[in-house]
């Protein structure tokens, strides 16, 4: 009968916890001053698992505070060594460079100019999907269209790797000849066209390819919680519909197209395996996209190319290499989530109708909640017109009656 | 528009936007038919491929429309009408790599596989009658290996990542700095790049074990860096979709918090629950920088999680391009293999995933 303590006064439930098994000292239930709090029963169990939930999430900062740490503790012998007198570092894949440095600022150059070109040829792309799945595709079939996009994110990145080896390195070619020459005097295509195909610009595309979904799935949420009035007032005004675009859409979403975006470029910066696979690296500062050997290379392919060769130091220096690029994502990552969560905040100081919080940014979590919900919006959707059925009869009920009583 | 107003009666009608000039209603699919059609003789003259067909197809059809809506219709309306063509273009531009990988990896792979390749390990095996050295092919050691150690990093992840889940939604106020450090935390998690988790697992073990720490444990960990953000992420998403009015009910008849989770707010919500772990496992079962950085990789066949290198699906057709041995035909060729194999794995997961949204979604909400 001891399940049996209901909703009572906090006295009652405070008698009833110290004549439990549970020992009495739960922080909580102590009577404090007038306020009548109503607290269920405290048992063993609950405090148990409510610790187990708290310890949880402490682990998550555990973890994240312990991948720094422990990168930092690998790298710093690397990071303080004398490159030149060092032999172990003057040989191999680290040989030649001056300092820590030296060796990693063309890597990470070659890093953001990898990220940029994805993010060029990428974002605009994945902006234009979002408008059309929430704007432009037949309301029926835009569920199905949006989860072939996401489909995009499911393929593993090797799998990417490897297309881009067999299929977009030979179907660049002929585009990087004509690049090179009749624009061949910019910079970017200049140099000696690559034969085999192995540049930056392939691995850029597949970088594009791969950021796609997640640019795609956040901004799409965000068109599509655009508030209904907007479009309609714009459309009522005589808006074509990408006036009413332009007008509506665009400017409530701003900031979080800004932080998709941005989530965009940080899943670029850390992807190995397309770059890895591709392009013919060289350890430079170059901004040639369709050369064979002035090909920047970028950190995570460079880690994974010679890991397995290096030796302790050499490891070393990579793992350093590898700290800079964890600070750089993450400063990316915050700031995506800083320009979102200031939006938002500004927009509930104002009142505005503006975009609350992001949407979850990696696309296997919208996948899930897309299966879930799938059902319950087909659900939702009889129900409303349902609603929309007893309201109509119901107006027509009152309208009888009214005009009963005119008569 | 002229500047100046005229008093007199205009000498033509006055247009009335909605009814005149207007194209019509199945005017795109015929610029459509006509772009593909000129393109089509247009490639022929110079040589015939189809993207490059298609790609011509599409701006001669984006043009055409243009000048042709903003000759008969306003300029608004042909900006409108180009920024649907745009739109959907680049939509269609997103399904041509999904179906030209999916094609590539299925032509590529379906070859290599089949039972031989699927059950064998690779290795070399010496003929006595013949004396040949031949090399068998096979993935049984990667496929093993690839389930041994997403299924330690699931083992790890998905108590905690649903522990953290519960904490967030059922006991943390929104307000409470430690709620809101961990959200934002577990946001900034889902965007560590894959490399630096691999990074960390070996740092870790490396100084906890010693240097040439590799071994399928330390890959799990690295996975479970991974992993974490995104099944506390879902199993968030999938616990805030449980009303309110369940939990409201359960503590008005006096259950406590814990039985209410367990009993009340769990169940709703398992089948969601279940889909977001088997679409995160989906997800980090093709990561391939993380495993290869903390488990290398190895030809023989190693079930031992703490002890050695360990091969993996991804980490196998990475290396049979990059590191391929001696027959570099065949190396590639199992890359492949190994690719449709892991592809295959996603897939099955991903089905699963729906198969259980489906099925077993709570039964009171219709």
């Amino acid at each position: 009968m001891s399940e049996n303590t209901a909703v009572k006064s906090a006295k009652n439930a405070n008698e009833t916890t110290a004549t439990g098994a549970a020992s009495a000292s739960t922080p909580g239930s102590a009577p404090t001053g007038g306020s009548r709090k109503v607290r269920a029963k405290s048992r063993p169990a609950d405090r148990i698992f409510f610790g187990l939930s708290v310890g949880s999430a402490i682990s998550i900062m555990v973890i994240l505070a312990g991948v720094a740490l422990f990168l930092i503790i690998q790298a710093v012998p690397a990071i303080v060594a004398d490159w030149p007198s060092n032999g172990d570092l003057n040989e191999g894949p680290t040989a030649g460079f001056a300092n820590f440095w030296s060796y990693v600022g063309p890597l990470i150059w070659g890093t953001l100019f990898a990220s940029a070109i994805a993010l060029v040829i990428g974002a605009p792309i994945a902006i234009g999907i979002a408008l059309f799945i929430s704007h432009y595709a037949p309301r029926r079939l835009a569920g199905a269209l949006g989860y072939l996009v996401d489909l995009l994110a499911a393929v593993p990145s090797i799998v990417f790797g490897l297309w881009g080896i067999i299929v977009i390195r030979p179907f660049l070619l002929p585009l990087s000849d004509w690049l090179n020459t009749y624009l061949g005097w910019i910079p970017l295509f200049g140099g000696t066209v690559s034969t085999t195909g192995s540049t930056i610009l392939a691995g850029g595309v597949v970088l594009a390819v791969m950021i796609l979904p997640i640019i795609t799935s956040i901004s799409r949420e965000i068109f599509l919680q655009t508030p209904r009035l907007h479009e309609e007032a714009a459309l009522a005004l005589g808006a074509t519909k990408w006036e009413m675009i332009k007008l509506a859409v665009f400017p409530y979403g701003r900031s979080g197209v800004i932080s998709a975006t941005l989530l965009g470029l940080g899943r670029a910066l850390g992807e190995t395996m397309a770059i890895a696979l591709i392009i013919s690296p060289a350890i430079l500062v170059s901004v040639r996209m369709l050369t064979e050997g002035e090909n920047s290379q970028t950190i995570a392919a460079n880690i994974a190319l010679n890991f397995p060769i290096a030796t302790t130091l050499q490891r070393e220096a990579l793992i350093g290499t590898g700290l800079l690029l964890f600070v750089i994502s993450l400063a990316v990552n915050m700031l995506a989530r800083v320009i979102a969560g200031r939006a938002g905040a500004s927009a509930n100081r104002k009142r505005k109708a503006m975009l609350a919080q992001l949407p979850p940014s990696d696309p296997s979590t919208v996948l899930a909640v897309d299966d879930v919900l799938a059902k319950r919006h087909a659900a939702e959707d009889v129900e409303r017109s349902e609603e929309a059925s007893v309201e109509q009869t119901e107006s027509e009920i009152d309208e009888e009656k009214r005009k009963g009583t005119d008569a | 528009m002229s500047a100046t107003i005229t008093p007199q009666k205009p000498s033509n009608p006055i247009a009335n936007t909605l009814t005149s000039g207007q194209l019509p209603r199945r005017i795109e699919l015929y610029v459509l038919l006509g772009a593909l059609a000129l393109s089509a003789v247009l490639l022929l003259l110079i040589g015939f491929n189809i993207a490059g067909w298609l790609v011509l197809a599409a701006v001669i059809y984006l043009i055409a429309l243009g000048i042709l809506s903003s000759v008969v219709e306003t300029r608004r309306k042909a900006t409108d009408r180009v920024v649907r063509g745009l739109v959907t273009v680049a939509f269609l531009l997103a399904l041509a790599p999904l179906i030209s990988t999916l094609y590539t990896v299925f032509s590529k792979g379906i070859g290599v596989i089949n039972w031989n390749f699927i059950t064998q390990t690779s290795a070399s095996v010496f003929n006595p009658d013949t004396l040949e050295v031949t090399t068998q092919v096979g993935a049984w050691q990667a496929i093993v290996g690839t389930l041994i150690i997403t299924g330690i990093a699931a083992l790890i992840s998905i108590p905690i990542g649903i522990l953290t889940a519960i904490y967030l939604v059922e006991y943390a106020q929104p307000k409470q700095w430690l709620a809101r450090t961990v959200t934002f935390l577990v946001d900034v998690m889902t965007g560590i790049p894959s490399i630096v988790a691999g990074l960390f697992a070996f740092s870790l073990f490396s100084i906890i074990v010693g240097p040439k720490a590799f071994s399928g444990f330390s890959a799990s960990v690295a996975l479970s860096v991974l992993m974490i953000p995104i099944v506390v992420r879902s199993c968030e998403e999938m616990l805030r979709l449980v009303p309110m009015d369940l939990r409201e009910a359960s503590f008005a008849l006096g259950v406590s918090r814990f039985s209410t989770i367990t009993k009340i707010v769990l169940p709703t919500a398992i089948a969601g629950i279940v889909t977001g772990v088997m679409l995160a496992i989906a997800r980090v079962i093709g990561e391939t920088a993380p495993i290869f950085m903390a488990a290398s990789f190895t030809d023989n066949f190693n079930s031992n999680p703490f002890d050695g290198p360990m091969q993996t699906l991804p980490v196998m057709a990475y290396t049979g391009y990059k590191f391929p041995g001696q027959d570099i035909a065949a190396s590639n060729d199992s890359a492949w293999g190994a690719a449709l194999l892991l592809v295959f794995l996603v897939v099955i997961l991903n089905l699963i995933a729906r198969v259980v949204a489906k099925v077993f979604a709570p039964k009171g909400s219709r």
